[in-house]
């Protein structure tokens, strides 16, 4: 049941569509009301112990892609297998048992936690609805080892504080360790460090990296940040209008990736040196409304790569090496390019 | 010589559990055509030391002692109906933080450039609106923009036309507080390049205040490190970032994931910022300084010059430059 290489979430061509509400004239002229691609044909796996990173801008569909997992938006099509159940032709009632064994971290500690709760009443809420306790004596006994988990110790110096009383990390880790009680089999983290200060994300991180190798849970994380990804994720989806553009093992997308978009957003990214490369805009103009998406690739309009194609026909997803998937027409030519050190076709070279 | 000069700043917040010691004691410098960044994490006292140096303090706020020299006029001693005509603004502006929300969604944006600039110089609307279509074109949007509305802009085009109407009477510094925070990162990309580009084009002095030490490292010559109200560091970016001399730098360093390197394990710092109404005595960082000595909890260390031009306030320096092996 816990080996690890086992496929614990396999979604498949997952669509969501989001219909645009318009006033009563508008619905009376007719016609199809404007719909928001917001997630378009996203597929991905995530084995056993593993912990998986979509990234992307605002407006990619990552966080409605985590919402379509959890079953909180019904996804428009496709199919989200967990443990070989297909949760997307479940009711909501026959849901209620997997509620469980899909747990959720917020991204903002301030908001996701009640105030006027104990850290106790957070942490043990769900051992209580879910019926998985018969009395205060175990639930405190869960709580405290969730609460160790995570690295509140001493643990029983925390059971009676309420959120005020701790920093964000603390709240944060609060937080996890109300997921983790229910002893998920699947952790979905939506930005988890992004509300933290700086100094104690690294504390918030290593939490989610201990409880994966204790517990061989898997995560699902989305965030913006591609440093992060790399140093937290084993493999990481580079999301871009709905659709995933590249994906593959973490370190490899960021450092050696083969979409123009994968690049344009690792060049954008500040590194703590002021004598190392600065950082270029690679992509001209703006991220494209999701109502209606550029046809074909719908990076074309902002690629410095863009041929005709581009725009007439809609890149499928290859292998471009073992396990790394690429949406791209020209992903060896922008290969090469990029690592002779130039950032488009015939350009300067990107270090001098 | 500087076009800011900021010496023992001290900005106290009045509040019912005591005095919040939010500034407490800042000395630097910014030149002409300088970017100065300061580093730090949420409660060090960067947001207020913002609104001192633009002298919009909140009712409970009192500047306790210190200067503010812009091009020689000192903010501190000078009336307010004197900021208000000759400093604020014309000398040294402000992109507020969350720019993307200080538009106001009911007015198009060039008329509420249009008014800062009626508002506060002696020009028709006619010049007026020549100048904000100049100043729209200088942060790259399209003038014919300005009888947009702000839902009509995106993200970055609304931080651009902020920027423009921070520029309206070519101030001499402009403070950037957390320019780029809820922006993506190609358009952060952009609104970074921009913000060089009209250092180098105007001459402005720019005050970069963020917790991202990456993005500061990108844009600043000198950095300021500052830790619970006060400098823990300060000197050019790459002493800064190259010899880290205090150890809450080195933490911030450890701490941040770096793009360009491989996988790695980050370290936190452990504890969190302190309550700024009862800091710690002595050093204010060494309850959670991995070196802390006795000395750290008795006495607070003086900000000396470690280096040529490079300032920190810690004890034990030295010692911890030569148990990391440091050089020089």
């Amino acid at each position: 049941m816990s080996e690890t290489g086992e496929v614990v979430l396999d979604v498949q061509h997952l669509v969501k569509f989001f219909e645009v509400r318009r006033s009563f004239s508008e619905s009376l002229r007719g016609g199809e009301a404007p719909v928001v691609h917001a997630v378009d044909d996203v597929g991905f796996t995530i084995k056993r112990g593993e912990i998986y990173c979509l990234a992307g801008e605002s407006g990619s569909g990552k966080t409605t892609v985590l919402r379509t997992v959890l079953m909180l938006t019904e996804p428009t099509g496709g199919s989200v297998v967990f443990e070989g159940v297909d949760l997307a032709k479940k009711t909501r009632k026959e849901l209620k048992p997997y509620r469980t064994k899909i747990q959720v971290v917020f991204q903002d500690p301030y908001e996701s936690v009640n105030p006027r709760m104990t850290v106790f009443d957070i942490v043990s809420e769900g051992l209580f609805i879910n019926n998985l306790v018969s009395s205060r004596e175990e639930a405190v006994e869960a709580v405290l080892s969730a609460l160790k988990d995570v690295q509140l110790i001493p643990s029983d110096e925390y059971l009676y504080r309420y959120p005020h009383e701790l920093s964000g990390g603390q709240r944060q880790r609060v937080a996890i360790a109300r997921a983790l009680v229910l002893n998920p089999e699947l952790i979905l983290a939506d930005e988890p460090v992004s509300m933290l200060d700086v100094s104690i994300r690294a504390e918030v991180i290593n939490v989610l990296l201990s409880i994966r190798e204790k517990r061989n849970i898997s995560i699902l994380m989305v965030t913006h940040d591609l440093a992060l990804a790399k140093d937290m994720a084993d493999e990481l989806a580079v999301m871009y209008v709905g659709k995933i553009v590249e994906s593959g093992p973490a370190g490899e997308v960021v450092a050696k990736h083969y979409h123009p978009y994968t690049h344009a957003l690792v060049a954008a990214v500040p590194v703590p040196d002021p004598e190392g490369v600065k950082i270029r805009v690679l992509a001209s103009g703006e991220i494209p409304t999701n109502i209606s998406p550029p046809s074909g690739c719908r990076f074309h309009p902002r690629c410095p790569f863009a041929a005709q194609v581009c725009s007439d026909e809609e890149p499928p997803l290859v292998e471009a090496s073992p396990n790394h998937y690429v949406a791209c027409h020209f992903w060896k030519e922008a290969f090469v390019t990029f690592s002779k050190g130039q950032d488009k076709p015939g350009g300067p070279d990107a270090h001098g | 010589m500087p076009v800011l000069s900021v010496k023992d700043l001290r900005m106290y917040y009045t509040t019912m559990a005591g005095d919040v010691k939010a500034v407490d004691g800042l000395d630097f410098e910014v030149e002409e055509s300088e970017v100065l960044g300061i580093v730090g994490e949420s409660g060090c006292g960067k947001s207020s030391l913002s609104l001192a140096l633009m002298k919009l303090l909140p009712s409970n706020a009192k500047i306790i002692g210190g200067q503010i020299l812009v091009d020689g006029l000192d903010l501190v001693s000078a009336s307010d109906a004197e900021v208000r005509r000759r400093i604020r603004w014309r000398k040294i502006a402000m992109i507020p933080q969350g720019a993307m929300n200080a538009l106001n969604p009911v007015f198009r944006v060039g008329d509420q450039i249009v008014e800062s600039i009626t508002a506060h110089a002696d020009s028709s609307k006619g010049e007026a609106q020549k100048r904000t279509a100049d100043l729209l074109k200088l942060v790259g949007i399209d003038p014919s923009r300005a009888r947009y509305y702000p839902h009509e802009f995106s993200g970055g085009m609304k931080q651009r036309s902020m920027i423009a109407m921070s520029l309206s009477l070519t101030p001499s510094v402009l403070i950037a507080d957390e320019p780029t925070t809820a922006l993506d990162v190609i358009v952060q990309a952009g609104i970074v390049q921009l913000l060089l580009a009209i250092k180098k084009e105007l001459g402005t002095a720019i005050i970069l205040i963020s917790h991202d030490l990456s993005l500061v490292a990108q844009m600043s010559d000198k950095v300021a490190i500052m830790y619970a109200g006060k400098f823990a560091e300060y000197g050019s970016s790459v002493a800064v970032y190259k010899t880290p001399l205090h150890p809450y730098t080195l933490g911030l360093l450890g701490a941040f994931a770096d793009i360009r390197k491989p996988k790695e394990a980050l370290i936190s710092i452990p504890g969190s910022p302190p309550d700024l109404v009862n800091p710690p005595t002595g050093c204010r960082f060494h309850p959670r300084c991995p070196y802390a000595q006795q000395v750290c909890i008795d006495k607070e260390p003086e900000f000396e010059e470690a280096l040529p031009g490079h300032m920190v306030s810690c004890h034990l320096w030295r010692e911890i430059q030569r148990s990391r092996g440091v050089k020089g």
